[in-house]
């Protein structure tokens, strides 16, 4: 089975500046990876690389199938990215962001509507414009836009910042759901704790240089583990994979 | 494209809508702008009455780029040019939305405008026809261009310095023909204005073409 990620010898440049100096990896579909790292090792970077968002320069760099940088649109259409920035619109509501964004990745109503549910934004919270919404609500809602365009990558960064103790249980019960589903997830975090929870293996950076193990070629995928939180049964009516 | 044109330009009124920037803001200022050109030139009143059309348009074009800038910083914030180049929205979608959208915006602010040239110049309307092709086209070619210059500046940190120098020269053409038009069905004679509008639906063509063609590459770079 090809890997849903496929790096080696990846480079890629910020300016000038080599963020990502030689980045092996391999992720199969169904993991969950997690990219440690101090400050500055190249995190963001790799999953802005695996986004298509950042082209890599040198190596070979294969997503979901695609060839990065020629096949970068192809990759964009089948990940989500839930990094430091929201995209969000302040002036908008909760629910006009996550339609929006929903409707520009081709989600239906019904897709749109059930991850406002998962991300409890479907109540009173949901005609709220985003500029009176509390920093883990504008979390919630960046959430529920990666939600509704159903990805088969998640990639997150720090993605339990800014959220309180049951939206970060609610999050890791969603990444469980969506591996047990078919979606794969490669996440960067400093809050250690919780992300070794997550994750089934963890691969280390330093240096925009990989220093942790590499997955042995044809390794099968791991189950996912159980799940950290209730999740709406309506997830389950959501594949993620097509 | 014309699915996601719809969507982007609704987003980008519907955020409009609820800043009330234009409303607040930019109608104001325009409106401020006209009324200090008739203290300025009052004392000549034939001299105000003869330089309406250009002072209407030059007005236009002052508040367009303020229009403009906004819709340019829509999409600067937070994340959301990655979001757009996540998105499966055309390129050239998002350029004829936004461009929908300040067309829409300019032309709602063209109407007061006409209103306050009428009040404050003694401004007779004639050659209605003419006066609103003018407008419609004129307010396409400003749209369309602002939006891709928008783009072409967008990402830099002199951006908001930088819109008004590079857009301006750009429009001379369009201030020139939409004056000349304006000008032509005040004095009663509109089928001299009908040439102006031509050039002015072709700046608007060549811009949107040019636009639609350039913006996913402008998203990529910026």
């Amino acid at each position: 089975m090809e890997p849903v990620v496929h790096l080696r010898g990846t480079v890629a440049l910020l300016g000038r500046f080599p963020a990502l100096a030689g980045i092996d990896l391999d992720v199969l579909r169904g993991e969950i990876v997690l990219l440690r790292g101090p400050n500055g090792a190249g995190k963001t970077t790799l999953l802005r690389v695996l986004a298509g968002l950042v082209p890599p320069v040198r190596g070979e760099a294969r997503v979901l199938g695609h060839n990065l940088p020629a096949e970068a649109r192809a990759v964009r259409r089948r990940v989500g990215l839930l990094g430091h920035a929201t995209a969000l619109f302040e002036e908008l509501t909760a629910a006009g962001n996550v339609g929006f964004w929903g409707r520009a990745c081709r989600a239906s109503q019904d897709d749109i509507e059930a991850a406002l549910g998962l991300v409890g934004l479907d109540g009173r919270l949901r005609d709220v414009p985003v500029a009176r919404l509390s920093a883990g609500q504008r979390r919630r809602s960046a959430l529920a836009c990666l939600l509704a365009r159903r990805p088969e990558l998640w990639l997150l960064d720090e993605p339990h910042a800014g959220l309180d103790n049951d939206a970060r249980d609610l999050l890791d019960g969603l990444v469980h759901q969506a591996v047990a589903q078919g979606a794969t997830v490669v996440l960067s975090s400093h809050e250690l704790d919780r992300a070794q929870a997550l994750a089934h293996r963890e691969v280390g950076l330093a240096g925009g240089i990989t220093t942790g193990p590499a997955p042995a070629a044809g390794a099968e995928s791991p189950e996912a583990k159980t799940l950290g939180a209730d999740v709406p049964e309506s997830m389950a009516e959501v594949p993620y994979v097509a | 494209m014309w699915r996601d044109a719809a969507l982007v330009a609704g987003r980008d009124l519907r955020v409009e809508a609820r800043s009330r920037v234009t409303l607040q803001q930019v109608g104001p200022f325009a409106l401020l702008v006209l009324i200090l050109f008739a203290f300025a030139l009052d004392p000549a009143r034939q001299t105000l009455e003869r330089a309406t059309p250009g002072l209407y348009w030059v007005t236009v074009l002052f508040s367009a780029l303020l229009a403009l800038a906004r819709s340019a910083a829509l999409d600067e914030a937070d994340g959301v040019r990655d979001a757009l180049r996540l998105s499966a929205l055309e390129p050239a979608g998002v350029f004829a939305g936004k461009a929908l959208a300040v067309a829409a915006e300019l032309l709602a602010l063209e109407v007061v405008l006409g209103i306050g040239v009428i009040i404050l110049y003694g401004a007779e309307p004639a050659g209605i026809g003419l006066l609103v092709v003018t407008c419609v086209s004129a307010t396409a070619a400003i749209a369309t261009t602002g939006t891709l210059y928008g783009a072409l500046v967008s990402g830099l940190r002199v951006r908001e310095t930088l819109l008004p120098l590079l857009l301006l020269p750009v429009l001379a053409p369009v201030l020139l023909g939409a004056t000349r038009a304006f000008e032509a069905a005040l004095g009663g004679a509109p089928a001299e204005g009908w040439p102006w509008c031509g050039l002015l639906a072709a700046f608007a063509v060549l811009y949107s073409v040019a636009g639609a063609a350039a913006y996913g590459t402008l998203l990529e770079g910026s």
